[in-house]
C-alpha cells in the first residue's frame, strides 16, 4: 500500500497542483462566500429567524425554487430530444441550430427578460393569441417558469450531447438482434449511459435558474407574495442598505442550493454505481 | 540596420512632436454619479460647465457621468466609487453615504442654497389618450377598476415620492387622520397589477407593453415620455396637489479632497444654480429654483399646490423609518390577512 502511493506518477507535480488548487478554490470561491455568512453573523438568531421566515420571503422560496426546479424538469425532456436530434439526424441547417442553442447562454440576461416580455405580453405576439384562452404569462408566476426554462436549456443540451456522441448505434443495433423492442431498447440501453449527464444537466439549469435575476424581474410582474422572487427580496433589502437582511437571504439560497446539489450528486453516485453492478 | 536607424528618427521626431501636447492636456477629470433620469440633462450640463471653466480658469475639465437606480449608486459610493460629486433622486441617498462611509459632513444638506437641491420634480399622472377613465386627481386612481403604475417604491426613488404624494393628500383629505389615510394608500396599492423595480421599468410597461390606465411618476419623466413618443397617443394629468420632489446634490468631502478636485467640483454643483444651468433643468422639464428662469417657463408646467417631505412627514429619514423599512406601513399593505 505504501509502495503504491509512493509511486510516481506518470506527470509530477501532484502536491504543487492540489495547493494551487486549494489556493485558487478559496481565492474565487471560498471567500467571498465567507463574507456572506461573516455579515449574516452580525445578528441574533431571533433576527435571523424573523427574516427568513417572513411570509413574504417564504412565499419568494416557492417561486424561486419551484420555478427553477419545474423549467429544470421541462428543459430535462426537452433539451434530450434536442440533443438527440442534432446528434442522431443530420438536416439542412442543423448547424445553425446547434449554434443557437448556446444563445440563451450569452445573451445578456436583461435583453432576454425584456424580448420575452414584450412577446408573452398581452399586446405581444404570442401574448395576444393566449390572453383570449384565460392564459397570462407575462407578470404572473407563469413568466417566471417561461424566463427560467429559457436560461436553462443550454446546459441540458450541451451535457447530454457528447455522451450521445460517444454511444456507438452498433449497441442499440446490438440490442435489437438480441431480440429488444423500440422501449427495451430506450430503458434498458439509452437511458442508463445518459442519466448521469441527464442528472449533471439539470442541476446546472437549476443552478442557474435559482441565481437568475437579470432576466426574471422584466417579466415576473413582482407583486409581494405572488410573483416576486428571493433574488428581489435581497435587492430590496440593499436598497434599505440593510447589507445583514440581504446576506441572510442570500444564505438561505446558498445552503438551499448547496443542499440541493449535494442531493443530486448523491443520486447520480448512487445511479451510476447501479450500473455499474449490473 | 539602416531602415532601423529611420525608424528610430521618426519615432523620435514624432515624440518630440506629440510630447508637448501631452503636457499641455492636463486636463481634470470629474466623476458625476447620478439616477437614471438625469442622463440627458447632465450631458448637455457637462458640455456648459466645460466652456465655463476653460473661459474662467482656462482649465481643460472631463467630467464623466454615471447614472443608475438612486440606491444602487449610493451604494457604489459606499463600497469605493470614486465619486467627487453625487447628484441623487433622495436626500435619503445622500444620508447614507455621509452616514456609512463617513465621506460626506452631516450637515451636508445646509451647504448649498434650497436644501442642495438645485432643480425640483413632482409626481403627476400620464393617461392614455382621451383620458378615458376620466383622471383628474389623486381620488379617482383608487376607484375600483383602475389600474395604475408605479414603480416599487422598496427598490425606486421615484416611486417613494409617488407613495408620499398620495399619503400626503389623503391626510390633507380626511384631516390629517392617519388611519384613513392608510386605507387610502392600501386602496391605491390595490389598484397595482405590476411592480417595476425602477422609474424606467415603469414608464416601459405603461407605454410599450400597453399595461394599466395612468402611469404615477416622475413629472419630468412624463414630459420626456410624451416628447418622445409623440404627443398624440398620451396626456399628462397633474393633480390638485403632489409632493415636491426635491432630487439633492453634494460634494463627495472624503474623495474631492484626496483626488485635489475640491475647487472645481464645488464649481460644478455651484453652476447647477446659475442662470445656465437652471436654464438647462428647465429645458430637462425640471422645474428651476431661480425666480427668473421659473417665470420664462412657467407656462411649461402645469400650476398646482406642492408640499415638502419635511412639513409632512419630518424629513427623509422618519418616512423611511414608517414607510419603507421592512415591517413598515407599505408592507403592512401586503400582509397576508
Amino acid at each position: 500500500m505504501h509502495l503504491v502511493l509512493k509511486q510516481p506518477s506518470v506527470l509530477p507535480g501532484f502536491g504543487l497542483t492540489l495547493g494551487f488548487t486549494l489556493f485558487y478554490f478559496s481565492l474565487i470561491v471560498l471567500i467571498p462566500l465567507s463574507g456572506l455568512f461573516v455579515k449574516t453573523s452580525s445578528m441574533s438568531w431571533e433576527q435571523f429567524w424573523d427574516i427568513v421566515t417572513n411570509p413574504r420571503a417564504i412565499a419568494s422560496y416557492q417561486l424561486t425554487f419551484g420555478a427553477s426546479l419545474a423549467g429544470a424538469l421541462i428543459n430535462g425532456v426537452f433539451g434530450s430530444i434536442i440533443a438527440w436530434v442534432l446528434v442522431r439526424y443530420r438536416f439542412p441547417g442543423r448547424s445553425l441550430v446547434d449554434a443557437l442553442v448556446d444563445l440563451p447562454f450569452a445573451l445578456p440576461t436583461a435583453v432576454a427578460g425584456i424580448t420575452l416580455t414584450s412577446i408573452y405580453a398581452s399586446n405581444g405576439w404570442i401574448g395576444r393569441y393566449l390572453e383570449p384562452l384565460g392564459i397570462k404569462v407575462a407578470f404572473t408566476p407563469l413568466g417566471v417558469l417561461v424566463a427560467l426554462t429559457f436560461i436553462g436549456l443550454p446546459f441540458v443540451v450541451r451535457t447530454v450531447q457528447p455522451v450521445l456522441q460517444d454511444l456507438d448505434k452498433e449497441v442499440e443495433e446490438a440490442a435489437t438482434t438480441l431480440g429488444a423492442n423500440r422501449w427495451q431498447t430506450f430503458r434498458a440501453v439509452i437511458v442508463p449511459e445518459l442519466w448521469p449527464a441527464l442528472l449533471t444537466g439539470i442541476a446546472m439549469a437549476f443552478a442557474r435558474a435559482v441565481g437568475e435575476y437579470g432576466s426574471v424581474i422584466f417579466i415576473a410582474g413582482n407583486m409581494p407574495m405572488k410573483s416576486e422572487i428571493t433574488p428581489l427580496l435581497i435587492m430590496t433589502k440593499l436598497e434599505q442598505y440593510d447589507y445583514a437582511g440581504a446576506t441572510t437571504l442570500g444564505v438561505v439560497m446558498l445552503v438551499t442550493s448547496f443542499v440541493l446539489a449535494l442531493m443530486i450528486n448523491i443520486l447520480q453516485w448512487w445511479s451510476g454505481a447501479r450500473h455499474m453492478n449490473q | 540596420m539602416k531602415s532601423l536607424r529611420t525608424m528610430l528618427m521618426v519615432l523620435s521626431a514624432l515624440l518630440v512632436v506629440v510630447n508637448p501636447l501631452a503636457v499641455h492636456a492636463e486636463e481634470i477629470t470629474l466623476l458625476n454619479v447620478s439616477y437614471d433620469p438625469t442622463r440627458e440633462l447632465y450631458q448637455e450640463f457637462n458640455a456648459a460647465f466645460a466652456k465655463y471653466w476653460q473661459r474662467e480658469k482656462g482649465q481643460t475639465v472631463v467630467v464623466k457621468q454615471s447614472h443608475g437606480g438612486s440606491g444602487k449608486q449610493a451604494r457604489a459610493v459606499i463600497d469605493g466609487l470614486d465619486a467627487d460629486v453625487v447628484t441623487l433622486a433622495l436626500a435619503y441617498d445622500i444620508d447614507a453615504i455621509s452616514e456609512k462611509a463617513k465621506l460626506i459632513p452631516r450637515n451636508w444638506q445646509s451647504r448649498l442654497p434650497h436644501n442642495s437641491a438645485p432643480y425640483t420634480s413632482t409626481i403627476v399622472f400620464l393617461v392614455r389618450k382621451g383620458n378615458p377613465k376620466g383622471i383628474r386627481d389623486w381620488d379617482d386612481l383608487v376607484k375600483p377598476g383602475v389600474a395604475i403604475i408605479p414603480a416599487n417604491p422598496k427598490t425606486s426613488g421615484a416611486a417613494r415620492w409617488a407613495y408620499l404624494s398620495a399619503w400626503g393628500y389623503a391626510l390633507k383629505k380626511y384631516g390629517n387622520d392617519e388611519s384613513k389615510a392608510k386605507d387610502f394608500i392600501g386602496k391605491f396599492y390595490a389598484n397595482v397589477p405590476v411592480f417595476d423595480t425602477g422609474a424606467r421599468g415603469a414608464t416601459t410597461t405603461f407605454v410599450e407593453r400597453g399595461i394599466g390606465d395612468v402611469l404615477v411618476g416622475w413629472e419630468n419623466e412624463a414630459y420626456l415620455a410624451l416628447k418622445e413618443l409623440g404627443a398624440g397617443k398620451f396626456e399628462i394629468v397633474t393633480p390638485s396637489i403632489s409632493i415636491l420632489a426635491e432630487p439633492t446634490v453634494s460634494l463627495v468631502d472624503g474623495v474631492v479632497k484626496r483626488r485635489g478636485t475640491e475647487p472645481v467640483a464645488q464649481a460644478y454643483l455651484q453652476y447647477l444654480y446659475s442662470d445656465e444651468g437652471q436654464e438647462l433643468a428647465a429645458k430637462h422639464f425640471y422645474r428651476p429654483r431661480a425666480e427668473a428662469v421659473a417665470a420664462k417657463y412657467a407656462g411649461q408646467f402645469a400650476k398646482l399646490k406642492l408640499f415638502t417631505i419635511d412639513e409632512v412627514f419630518g424629513g427623509w429619514q422618519k418616512a423611511q423609518q414608517t414607510h419603507f423599512a421592512d415591517g413598515g406601513v407599505f408592507d403592512e399593505i401586503y400582509k397576508p390577512q
